[in-house]
């Protein structure tokens, strides 16, 4: 009884601060998902040097953990002349890894839409362009949305990193009423149980969202 | 130069934490596995809202109550063993659907076969089932290991001396905040590299000669 009390008083705090993961995270894919589209062109340009030197940007960007990320952003930049507040320094770093990450997804769903359909267009007399916009891209982000929407949920969970960095988002609300109540379990389980309702839900829609898209190959 | 050979002197812990975690994962997802395929509606049930927890709560979240919550109320634990057991316990749940993955591979007729060949459940597993699913899961187990190096990184927020921990406090006292960074970036991206070759080669080489 005691712990449902506590939960109810804790509450609003923690779903101020889950309100604040949700929009670094829905900012973050907003500003990294149309840069992974651009990476996901360039990377298979037909310029050799622009090929290597994005293949080389997405690498270094997949290669590097969030939280180096996060950091270099905040604490790293004020140094180069760059400060910015918690919240502009996670939305940056979740979008760079975001554009680094879903780069190669993009990149996976534009390589599996079926040449054929791309025959039959130029075959139809399309332009390069319209091909590109009418057949190429709808098609290759239908192919790839499920793996981006897994990709947000992941994003979400990442944004937890960001409570190292300050930012009131739903891991420092709880650690906070944690150091202050010294209840670290109760409330870290709350904060926990925060983070499923969106991302197990989140999960079931990915998986029939997929199941719907390979329905035709059953 | 003096933060680069700072930082290289905690590699060994950063290896150490992710190895051991996938070691324990390795293990405990293989009942996790079983339980998915349970004849017991439940028990697939119960099973998979564990998976589901073990893959939904944020890593750091995780280790934070293991860390901070019972070692606070129920043992008293040093960080390096919550920061194993942690990153182990959210291993277990994705290399349990990776060995799935594997598992759902594997041609219906092999079981059957095995079964008319009077073979007992054990010997099946171990010697017809479970080579087969574990090739075509070791690609999927590498990829998990690339990505359990980087979220090793977060043990640092309890305390745990790896490179990450090393790098945050190496900016702090010198007050050079790019620089440390770059070379923590770097040095990760060197130690994954390897093993994404690996991931590939394997791959590779474990579909040479398959049909399908």
């Amino acid at each position: 009884m005691e712990l449902l009390t506590d939960w109810v008083e804790w509450l609003p705090r923690l779903l101020s601060g889950l309100w604040v993961s949700v929009q670094v995270t829905v900012l973050a894919l907003v500003i990294g998902i149309p840069i992974g589209f651009v990476l996901a062109f360039m990377s298979s340009a037909k310029n050799a040097i622009v090929r290597w030197l994005t293949i080389i940007v997405v690498e270094v960007g997949r290669g590097m953990p969030a939280l180096v990320m996060l950091q270099m952003v905040y604490f790293g930049l004020p140094e180069a002349g760059v400060v910015l507040d918690s919240f502009a320094a996670t939305v940056i770093a979740l979008g760079l890894t975001t554009s680094a990450y879903t780069s190669e997804i993009i990149r996976a769903g534009l390589r599996a839409v079926p040449e054929g359909e791309l025959e039959a267009a130029d075959a139809l007399g399309l332009k390069r362009a319209d091909i590109v916009r009418f057949i190429l891209i709808p098609q290759g982000f239908r192919i790839a949305l499920p793996t981006l929407m897994g990709f947000a949920i992941l994003i979400l969970q990442v944004s937890s990193l960001a409570f190292t960095l300050g930012l009131p988002e739903l891991l420092s609300q709880a650690y906070s009423i944690g150091a202050s109540t010294f209840e670290y379990l109760e409330v870290l389980t709350l904060a926990g149980i925060l983070y499923l309702v969106i991302t197990v839900p989140g999960g079931w829609l990915v998986e029939n969202f997929e199941k719907r898209l390979s329905k035709h190959l059953a | 130069m003096d933060h680069f050979l700072k930082i290289l002197s905690a590699v060994p812990v950063t290896l150490l934490v992710t190895f051991a975690a996938f070691a324990l994962g390795a293990v405990i997802a293989l009942p996790l596995a079983g339980g998915r395929r349970s004849r017991f509606a439940i028990v697939r049930l119960v099973t998979k809202g564990v998976i589901d927890i073990l893959r939904g709560v944020p890593p750091v979240v995780f280790v934070f109550i293991l860390f901070f919550g019972v070692g606070s109320d129920l043992i008293r634990w040093e960080p390096l063993p919550a920061a194993i057991v942690g990153l182990g316990l959210i291993s277990a749940g994705h290399l349990a659907e990776i060995y799935r993955g594997g598992l759902m591979a594997v041609h219906q007729g092999q079981f059957e076969a095995s079964a008319a060949l009077g073979l007992t459940s054990t010997t099946t597993f171990s010697r017809v089932i479970g080579p087969q699913a574990f090739r075509v899961a070791i690609p999927g187990m590498v990829t998990w290991l690339i990505s359990l190096l980087k979220d090793s990184s977060i043990v640092s927020t309890i305390g745990v001396a790896e490179i990450m921990f090393v790098t945050s406090q190496g900016a702090r006292s010198s007050g050079e905040g790019l620089l440390p960074f770059v070379i923590a970036g770097a040095v990760y991206i060197a130690l994954g590299t390897p093993l994404a070759a690996l991931s590939r080669w394997l791959e590779k080489k474990l579909s040479f000669g398959r049909r399908a």
